[in-house]
């Protein structure tokens, strides 16, 4: 089966006065008509960034510099910018994060749902209206001919990314990419918004892309996620083998840096440091700074993608991934000298802050 | 076909009502300006007297004086209906003046900001070419080269005065561009004017709108001064500028020959100022 989209070693650079900043730095992914694929990764890994350039839409001075982009299996990447603006606008729709300023704040949301179908597939205003309507009933805006009327800040958070769908739906897409559009929601909004994107997912067989720092809300939405660090997948599989069993350090962090409500009550898990500064170039691998598992040969050899799983639906960039079943024992090692440390802390006079413990 | 609904409140009436408050400034400059506007417009009603009617055995009477409200001028004219006829002239070309500019400086502004590149270079430095001089003296050379009269002011100002519209629109284009909204609308493969034009150009244009305020009592200070210069609006069609200048000479007997025209360019530029004070607190951000 041709892929809707697929993407081959990625590589954007932003060039800036004191050097080209790789943002990055050969991603590959694919999502199948009908499937949604979610990326996940802390600010600045690049998620954003490979979402704008699978767009066409790189924010200046930012730079495709290697890599193809594939559109039913059509490279596109080599087209004259005009023609290859055209095939992916008429195939894929983005939702943004925030629905406030991903709203124009003069102009009536009916409007801007209508717009596309009224100047783009050139229906009549009458027909472009109902459509409008249509739309809004189908991502659940109560009556949307009142609401038709209203402009984006006479509006909810949750119904104003109600309205970016609908305008993402009214273009006739078959690949949505959503750039973490529950973020800025809260947690009940944020269920309802998910809902919305699913049902209208499944019955029109969307492709998705969705970008999320969140490994929970990408895990009730995708079947697959590609984990991003330092503008790089660091792992990707079926989503319920990763939550299982990851096999990066990275990914494993990010697992165990989620409260877990059932679980006896411990200290949450934080990872230590910042990611790397991509304008320089890092010997071997990009997490080991940070990783609690690095040995030597990681700071020397940048891992490849190798499969976990025979059939290569479970990738993953770390070259002590084999060590995977140790690293709870590992972990729990690195916790006991953290409580250890805490412990002495304890004993000195009058501390400022008191470290709540289990 | 599934239909999802959602509950809560959606309108915010709060916002509304907000935005009904009583905004003091821009009532009281636009009843300024308005009183301006309608006392040019009905000046032969407000004074039986000619403007340009001589009468040199009243010359320079006082302020005050029986028939002249406002006293004569040195050829014995009514400062009253002078003023009020200059405001005529005054007003028409301040307004006139600064429409193209604002026009040809918002377009060259969009364009600029939103394409950037080689276009925005030549686009900025043609600006920065027209910047690098004083306004008033590039204004005056040009009407000079020109020849006095209104048509020349008019070419004048335009010439000189779209570099500061280009640069305030192509600085919140260059904002605007990386909202999402405009991202949104480029992403849905709208045409490129439309995107500029429909979305790009309503949440930019606020700034110059403002500014075209300010610039409207420029222009008019402006051709105050080549009234003055003698290079304006030519004698003796009556406007502020030529007042100003005529007056001079008695400023130590008769002041308020100067002073009185020099007054009505402070009260217009201050009904103007509140206007602008006023827009922004009725449509600005924050």
């Amino acid at each position: 089966m041709t892929a809707l989209m697929e993407v081959r070693d990625l590589q954007v650079e932003i060039p800036l006065p004191h050097g080209n900043l790789r943002a990055i730095r050969g991603v590959s992914l694919r999502v199948e008509p009908g499937e949604a694929i979610g990326i996940v990764g802390e600010s600045g890994s690049g998620k954003s960034i490979t979402l704008r350039a699978l767009l066409g839409l790189l924010p200046q001075p930012a730079k495709v510099t290697g890599g193809s982009i594939l559109l039913d299996g059509v490279d596109i990447t080599g087209m004259p910018a005009s023609r290859r603006q055209k095939l992916l606008t008429d195939a894929v729709s983005m939702v943004f994060q925030d629905s406030l300023t991903a709203l124009n704040p003069v102009m009536r949301v009916g409007e801007q749902i209508a717009e596309v179908p009224r100047r783009k597939l050139g229906m009549s205003r009458t027909a472009a209206h109902a459509r409008a309507v249509d739309l809004m009933e189908q991502v659940g805006i109560p009556e949307p001919e009142r609401r038709y009327r209203a402009y984006p800040h006479e509006l909810s958070g949750g119904m104003r990314q109600r309205i970016c769908i609908a305008i993402a739906l009214s273009t006739d897409p078959r690949l949505i990419l959503a750039d973490e559009p529950t973020t800025a929601l809260d947690v009940t909004i944020q269920a309802q918004v998910l809902e919305v994107i699913e049902t209208l997912r499944r019955e029109k067989q969307l492709g998705l892309i969705f970008v999320s720092h969140d490994l929970a809300v990408v895990s009730q939405t995708c079947s697959r996620v590609y984990v991003m660090y330092a503008g790089r997948v660091v792992e990707s599989g079926e989503i319920r083998t990763m939550l299982r069993d990851s096999r990066h350090p990275y990914t494993y962090a990010l697992l165990r840096s989620v409260p877990d409500p059932d679980a006896p009550v411990h200290r949450l898990i934080t990872i230590p440091g910042q990611p790397p500064d991509l304008t320089t170039t890092v010997d071997g691998c990009s997490f080991a700074p940070r990783c609690a598992f690095a040995v030597a040969e990681c700071t020397t050899q940048d891992p490849p993608l190798v499969p976990v799983l025979r059939d290569g639906s479970h990738v993953t960039a770390c070259l002590r991934w084999e060590t995977a079943p140790e690293w709870a024992e590992w972990s729990k090692l690195v916790e006991s000298t953290v409580e250890s440390t805490v412990h002495t802390a304890s004993k000195r006079p009058a501390p400022m802050v008191s470290v709540v413990k289990a | 076909m599934t239909t999802l609904t959602a509950k809560g409140p959606t309108v915010a009436r709060a916002k509304r009502s907000r935005r009904r408050r009583r905004n003091v400034p821009l009532v009281a400059g636009l009843s300024l300006l308005a009183l301006i506007v309608l006392a040019a417009i009905f000046a032969p009603l407000l004074t039986p007297w000619d403007p340009i009617q001589q009468d040199l055995v009243n010359a320079r009477s006082a302020p005050g004086t029986p028939g002249h409200l406002l006293g004569t001028d040195a050829l014995g004219r009514d400062v009253l209906s002078r003023l009020l006829y200059g405001a005529r002239v005054d007003l028409r070309v301040g307004f006139l003046a600064v429409i193209s500019p604002f026009i040809i400086g918002t377009v060259l502004g969009l364009v600029s900001g939103w394409f950037g590149g080689w276009i925005d270079w030549i686009i900025m430095r043609i600006v920065d070419v027209v910047i690098a001089f004083p306004f008033f003296v590039l204004v005056i050379a040009i009407v000079f080269a020109l020849g006095a009269g209104t048509g020349s002011v008019y070419v004048a100002i335009t010439l000189v005065g779209w570099v500061a519209y280009c640069r305030i629109v192509r600085g919140e284009v260059l904002v605007a561009k990386e909202q999402e909204y405009a991202l949104a609308a480029r992403a849905s493969g709208l045409p490129t004017w439309r995107i500029l034009f429909r979305h790009v150009l309503p949440n930019v244009v606020l700034q110059a709108v403002v500014y075209s305020m300010s610039d409207i009592v420029l222009t008019i200070l402006a051709l105050v001064t080549l009234g003055y210069l003698g290079l304006g609006v030519p004698p003796p069609t009556p406007d502020w500028g030529s007042m100003i200048s005529d007056g001079q000479q008695f400023l130590l007997t008769q002041w308020y020959l100067a002073t009185i025209p020099g007054l009505a360019v402070v009260i217009t530029g201050l009904a103007l100022a509140l206007v602008a004070d006023g827009l922004v607190e009725r449509f600005g951000r924050r």
